[in-house]
């Protein structure tokens, strides 16, 4: 019974979701079966947090190695978790200046958009950052000519470095634009981009339609059981 | 020499690229961008829609992104806000309704004023459940989104009187910067338009990783799509060009050169990497010929 509900909810939810898509009288139970999962993403959210909240209470519990680490994550989450509730620092919305809490926690002056303009967005922006210099430090150890492969490779992202600056514009502005424009390195990369890439993401695309297409059934029918946990 | 090379400590690179990025920020060094036809579509298809359309701008990306993305998004919201048309503002990332905020208090509320919330733009904030998200707007979306970001519910707001479902929406705009975004859009959302009578329009403006995932929806289903921060600087350049045709002699406000400026930085940057790879490989093949290396 335990594995047999969950596989009937499954199977009725998603054959729902695609009998409305080709059936019209269908349409609003597929609609309601969309609300019931938007409903459940949104609890989702809820239940990350307790799962965040629990990990990170056991590991400081057990004073586990990089325990300090919990106590920096337990303390944001609370303070984040409380401003935003409370909505701390927001002013009342115009229209409604006497109730306290009409105002948008993401205006400025609110502590979490301070969080956020403070907090938030320089860390993240420095930890996206960072990838440039792994990218160049890996560039210059790993890509190597060894083969014919690894060659094309290469043209392909001198090409596309090039092309996408303005460099690809003033090393190739010698060319003629009407006889042999195709040449200059802006408009190669975008023809590289729209031919090859395209090619090869639309193979990647079917194959992978193909494949979601398969597994969805086998999971709707019941054959594949593996996201109920357990061995089977 | 080759020895040293060949064990040049890391830190030398990251010095060398922590610079190419750092002078052109200090000189303010700016080239000048030349819009290519993709760019030229994108900003067509948005500037030819009727007077007073309503656009659907979906901003699902987050503060890592924003460097990437943040000044087409500004564009964007410039270019309709500078066309009239009524723009509806929703975000499947949590982190969305901030980048919503920022972009509506940098140009709307700072260059256009005369617009008023809830007549001419509206702010309808995340919503949790990704694609699922989207199959219901496309069916019911006011259901989907039955507040804005200020709770009130939109039966109150002039501008969602016509809003039934995502086809009452003359274009879709989405700046995407992975999962959910302007890849799904496409998929559950604009394709099933595309045979109408009305196609739902749609451009996709998306970070340097996805833009290569997305050209196999160009043009059959994307009518423009703005590819990492060089679309961004065509893109801007375009608005620019259209607001001096406009008002000959106005001055553009630096917050609007945003994206030119970022491809300073961009340019030396790929020059450095190009560079180090050329490097790279004239220090293994040196190291092969004098069979130091494998």
């Amino acid at each position: 019974m335990k594995r047999l509900i969950p596989l009937w909810i499954a199977a009725i939810a998603g054959f729902t979701v695609i009998a409305s898509n080709f059936i019209p009288w269908t349409l609003s139970m597929g609609d309601l079966v969309t609300t019931m999962f938007n409903v459940l993403a949104a609890v989702a959210y809820v239940l990350g947090a307790a799962s965040i909240a629990k990990v990170h209470l056991s590991k400081l519990s057990a004073k586990r190695p990089g325990w300090g680490y919990s106590v920096v994550t337990l303390v944001c989450f609370a303070v984040t978790l409380c401003v935003g509730l409370l909505k701390v620092g927001v002013r009342p919305e115009p229209l409604s200046p006497d109730l306290s809490f009409s105002g948008s926690y993401s205006e400025p002056g609110g502590a979490i958009w301070w969080i956020y303009e403070y907090m938030i967005s320089p860390i993240t922006a420095t930890l996206f950052a960072l990838l440039a210099f792994y990218v160049a430090s890996a560039a210059f150890r790993a890509f190597r000519a060894k083969n014919l492969e690894a060659m094309l490779l290469l043209g392909t992202a001198f090409i596309i470095l090039l092309g996408r600056t303005a460099a690809g514009f003033f090393l190739t502005n010698w060319i003629p634009p009407d006889t042999f424009g195709g040449l200059r390195l802006e408009n190669l990369s975008i023809y590289i981009m729209q031919v090859f890439n395209t090619a090869g993401n639309r193979a990647i695309i079917i194959g992978i339609a193909l494949g979601v297409s398969a597994t969805s059934l086998r999971i709707l029918l019941g054959i594949d059981r593996s996201y109920l946990g357990g061995a089977e | 020499m080759l020895r040293f090379l060949q064990t040049l400590d890391r830190r030398w690179i990251f010095l060398a690229m922590g610079l190419a990025v750092a002078v052109p920020i200090l000189l303010q060094m700016r080239f000048p961008e030349k819009a290519t036809p993709i760019a030229e579509k994108a900003f067509a298809t948005i500037n030819d829609l009727p007077d007073g359309s309503r656009v659907l701008l979906a901003f699902d990306f987050d503060p890592a992104s924003e460097p990437e993305l943040g000044p087409m998004a500004t564009s964007l919201v410039r270019h309709c806000a500078l066309r009239g048309y009524r723009m509806y503002f929703i975000t499947l990332w949590p982190f969305g309704p901030q980048m919503i905020a920022d972009k509506i208090r940098e140009v709307i509320r700072a260059d256009f004023p005369q617009l008023v919330e809830g007549e001419h733009w509206v702010n309808l904030g995340f919503q949790a459940g990704n694609e699922a998200v989207m199959q219901q707007a496309k069916s019911d979306f006011k259901r989907t989104f039955p507040r804005d970001d200020r709770g009130i519910a939109v039966g109150q707001i002039p501008m969602m009187a016509e809003i039934r479902t995502t086809r009452d929406f003359a274009c879709l705009i989405a700046v995407s910067a992975g999962y959910p975004g302007g890849k799904e859009w496409v998929q559950y959302v604009v394709t099933p338009e595309r045979g109408s009578a009305v196609p739902l329009r749609a451009v996709v403006g998306c970070t340097g990783v996805q833009t290569p995932q997305l050209f196999p929806y160009y043009p059959g289903q994307l009518d423009g799509l703005i590819g990492a921060i060089k679309g961004a600087a065509e893109y801007e350049t375009l608005v620019n060009e259209f607001v001096e045709e406009r008002s000959p002699g106005t001055t553009i406000p630096e917050k609007y050169q945003e994206a030119v400026r970022r491809m300073g930085p961009q340019l030396v940057a790929h020059v450095l990497m190009v560079s180090l790879i050329v490097l790279g490989n004239v220090i293994y093949f040196a190291g092969r010929r004098r069979g130091t290396v494998a």
